[in-house]
């Protein structure tokens, strides 16, 4: 195919052409930068907590008239043997916070006392020695509490745990030789030595303020007796789940009135959660996609419509060739070589627009580099597009009869 | 002249049904994506208080040093101590000021079949009411000398008062916060500034109105924990005074200083203050402060979610690609006409007749663009609350404001990108087509 003809033929369209390539890249700039925040935002809501999700669920309770801490510990004894003893429930147990939360008990730790700057921030979970067990998450070294390594924590009590429990992540960093069981760090001040190692525990936030501590998640001994912030994990056995969820508060209020459980937000499952939780991220991911897919459809309408344009404005020529020999596939080639020449054209443009924009967004919002892939990812989608939307057009100019040179002029 | 191509435009849509429905469907996304988007970012980046945005200020006290903000691009701690916070209050170097937390306060009804529950509680001093410009229903705020004497008193919003005493005046009457009777001195009227100016650092700018406040003092003496933030740099100790009197940060703070010149003067008293902590012993460091204004504060608190900005920005790019797009379509559909122009030059039409009948028929077009646009843009704005919080969605609405602009960005847009259309069609040569045909 000779595209000497068609680069003259188009230097006497240049507004069209321009326009079409312009479009193309406005097009590739944008579907780009969008794949990749989908496809970020799609790998960060599908990251595990460790918690076994399916069958577990969060109660928020809160105390009436601001009983003394004794008293909240005392009752909150009393709830966890009422919801441990519940047909259906698994394992219970309280803690300051659960993964996916939104936010929570966060704290620096240190490896020497006098050390000035953190090691490495952590997700502070108090836990009795149920809490793994009501998680479902695996000790891969070390040991559980016991039960009478368990205490009682108003809010402004120090918190000195003699002992804790670190995920993987947190101690890979604190002791990168895999050596963390039986180490002692410095936790708020105090000493603290790490009796157990477990793989998966995330924190409870996932949003960007929290990343720097991603799964870095310190487990105390420590059940905290206040009135307000105590929340009771349950995890049902397998099946249970919605029953549970029913049977669970009417059970506590049942065994103790003077309490708040909130009716749209008190009784959680992780299903809800998590959906809570990545509620941003998903709505982007679907937000870029339609976007995407819209853009994609007006850029291949409007090839179409300025192609269809230019095929009526040659439909003289086109019979020219075709009364001088030209085949039908002739004429239909010329029309997609010629999408193709002035897609390349936009692709080019494109690609430089799509890495600017990404790197003015990499300094203004703090996203990724773009991957190369999704540069080419898209490029391809725009050169099959353009082909896609050109065909039409291009079948239609190839089916003018060779007598159309015989008409008029 | 205008009404007749306004017609002329009309009748020209029917002629190429499919090429018009195309451009009118590309302005209509396009607009419609632009202003969901917009109407997002419209209400996220809202000045709560205009009437006093650059009156009302946060100091900020450096109290941890140059180690604890070294993240932090040495700017202080967002909150303050109990202990500068009440240093100032003391001070009252500003004609207004008020410390302010979130308290957690449970609402015991007095009606037995009603359960316990909870509203959003502030604790702070008598001057926020008049700072913030709080409207009063019912009643007034409490008095300073009431701040002083840590009275139990409390002011009350006007959706806790339609719950609890069905709307009637309940100035006088008792409720039980916490488990503690409180005198009522005031209901508020609906109080919403949005974004939460006041307390960004533990709402991130959005939440539910407050319903009830109590003084700040008294809050205290009670000690009544914050049900926001606390931040410690080290740890406090055991026990609410060793909290009280450590470095940990809780508390808000806010000064009204009407005039440049006294938030000068503020400036010197917060470094005068500073230098005096570390004279005493308590900072081993220069005083480093700030006192920003609620719009320089919300702005430094990234108020605005980073979806809300980039949405608008790939809306924006979504916009202009429809604009591209429309340019094409409309020149197809002008140089379509060519012969029609030739004819009407031919007849006596000036250049600037066909230049102002296809612009008046690119309007048409984008008024078609901006009808189906605010359709979409209904349906967007019901659409928003999948990519944005609950908090944040329920503040995007399609009023009369965004009705008109809707319309107004499809119209112009269109007639903007009729120019090069139109100029193309004015300088056909009414001889050439004549000829041709």
């Amino acid at each position: 195919m000779d595209i000497k003809p068609i680069l003259s033929a188009l230097r006497r369209h240049k507004a069209g052409t321009v326009l079409i390539a312009l479009q193309i890249a406005l097009t590739l700039a944008i579907v780009c930068n969008a794949l990749f925040i989908i496809q970020q935002r799609l790998a960060h809501l599908s990251e595990p907590t460790g918690v076994d999700e399916a069958n577990t669920f969060v109660i928020t309770n809160e105390w009436v008239g601001s009983p003394s801490s004794q008293r909240a510990d005392a009752m909150m004894r009393e709830d966890l043997r009422v919801l441990r003893e519940l047909p259906g429930v698994a394992d219970a147990t309280s803690s300051n916070s659960f993964p996916l939360r939104g936010g929570g008990w966060d704290d620096g730790i240190k490896l020497t006392p006098d050390q000035v700057k953190d090691t490495s921030g952590a997700a502070v979970y108090f836990g009795d020695d149920h809490f793994l067990n009501t998680l479902d998450i695996p000790l891969i070294a070390g040991r559980n509490f016991r039960p009478e390594e368990i205490t009682a924590m108003d809010v402004r009590d120090r918190l000195a745990p003699p002992v804790a429990i670190v995920t993987k992540p947190l101690a890979d960093k604190l002791f990168p030789n895999g050596d963390a069981v039986g180490k002692t760090v410095y936790f708020v001040g105090n000493p603290t030595t790490i009796i157990g190692e477990v793989e998966l525990l995330q924190s409870q936030s996932v949003e960007r303020w929290a990343s720097a501590f991603a799964w870095r998640s310190i487990i105390v001994p420590k059940r905290l007796a206040v009135s307000l912030g105590v929340f009771y994990i349950v995890r049902a056995q397998p099946g249970q789940l919605d029953a549970v969820m029913r049977a669970a508060p009417e059970a506590l209020f049942k065994s103790n009135p003077r309490r708040i459980i909130n009716d749209d937000d008190g009784v959680q499952s992780y299903a809800t959660i998590r959906a809570k939780a990545y509620e941003g991220d998903r709505g982007m991911a679907l937000l870029m996609g339609v976007i995407c897919l819209v853009l994609l459809a007006i850029t291949a309408a409007g090839i179409v419509g300025l192609t269809s344009f230019w095929v009526g404005q040659r439909r003289k020529q086109i019979g020219v060739r075709r009364a001088l020999g030209a085949t039908q596939k002739d004429i239909l080639r010329y029309f997609m070589t010629e999408n193709f020449l002035i897609s390349c054209g936009g692709v080019l443009f494109g690609a430089l627009l799509a890495i600017a924009i990404n790197l003015w967004m990499v300094t203004r919002f703090e996203m990724h580099r773009l991957s190369l892939a999704y540069l080419l990812a898209g490029v391809l989608i725009l050169l099959l597009l353009g082909q896609g939307a050109v065909l039409a057009p291009a079948l239609r100019a190839s089916r003018v009869p060779p007598v159309e040179a015989t008409r008029s002029v | 002249m205008f009404a007749y191509y306004l017609q002329l435009g009309l009748r020209s849509l029917r002629k190429n049904p499919l090429l018009t429905l195309l451009m009118v469907l590309a302005i209509g996304c396009g607009v419609a994506a632009s202003m969901t988007t917009y109407s997002v970012f419209r209400a996220t980046s809202n000045n709560p208080i205009p009437q006093k945005s650059s009156q009302l200020y946060v100091p900020q006290i450096d109290n941890w040093g140059p180690e604890s903000n070294e993240d932090n691009k040495g700017e202080p701690p967002n909150a303050m101590t109990y202990t500068d916070a009440i240093n100032l209050m003391r001070d009252k170097r500003a004609s207004h000021q008020t410390a302010l937390f979130p308290a957690a306060m449970s609402i015991v009804p007095t009606d037995p079949s009603m359960l316990p529950f909870r509203e959003t509680s502030y604790a702070w001093y008598a001057d926020a009411f008049g700072m913030f410009d709080i409207p009063f229903l019912y009643g007034h705020a409490w008095t300073s000398g009431e701040d002083d004497s840590h009275a139990a008193v409390a002011v009350i919003g006007k959706t806790l008062n339609d719950k609890l005493f069905n709307g009637t005046n309940s100035v006088g009457k008792n409720i039980n916060l916490n488990g503690r009777d409180y005198r009522i001195v005031g209901v508020t009227e609906k109080w919403n500034p949005e974004p939460v100016f006041y307390d960004v650092i533990n709402t991130n700018g959005f939440d539910d109105p407050i319903q009830v406040f109590i003084p700040f003092t008294r809050a205290v003496e009670l000690q009544t924990t914050t049900n926001g933030n606390n931040n410690c740099n080290h740890d406090p100790g055991k026990g609410w005074d060793a909290w009280i009197r450590s470095e940990c940060v809780w508390v808000g703070f806010w000064a009204e200083l009407p005039t440049k010149s006294e938030a000068g003067a503020y400036r010197q008293y917060l470094n005068g203050y500073s230098a005096e902590q570390q004279r005493s012993g308590r900072f081993r460091w220069a005083p480093n402060t700030r006192l920003r204004n609620v719009t320089e504060w919300l702005d430094y608190q990234k108020v605005v979610p980073q979806e809300a900005k980039v949405s608008l920005m790939v809306s924006l790019g979504f916009l202009l690609l429809c604009l591209v797009n429309t340019v094409g379509l409309l020149l197809a559909k002008f140089m379509r006409r060519s012969s029609e122009i030739g004819v009407r030059r031919a007849l006596g039409a000036t250049r600037k007749e066909i230049y102002i009948q296809f612009l008046i028929e690119a309007a048409a077009i984008g008024l078609a663009g901006g009808v189906v646009g605010l359709v979409l843009t209904g349906f967007g704005v019901m659409g928003v609350s999948l990519v944005f919080e609950p908090d944040i969605a329920k503040l995007a609405t399609l009023d009369v404001s965004l009705v008109l602009l809707t319309m107004l960005v499809a119209v112009l847009a269109t007639v903007l990108a009729a120019f090069y259309p139109t100029w193309r069609a004015a300088q056909v040569q009414p001889a050439w087509q004549l000829k041709s045909n």
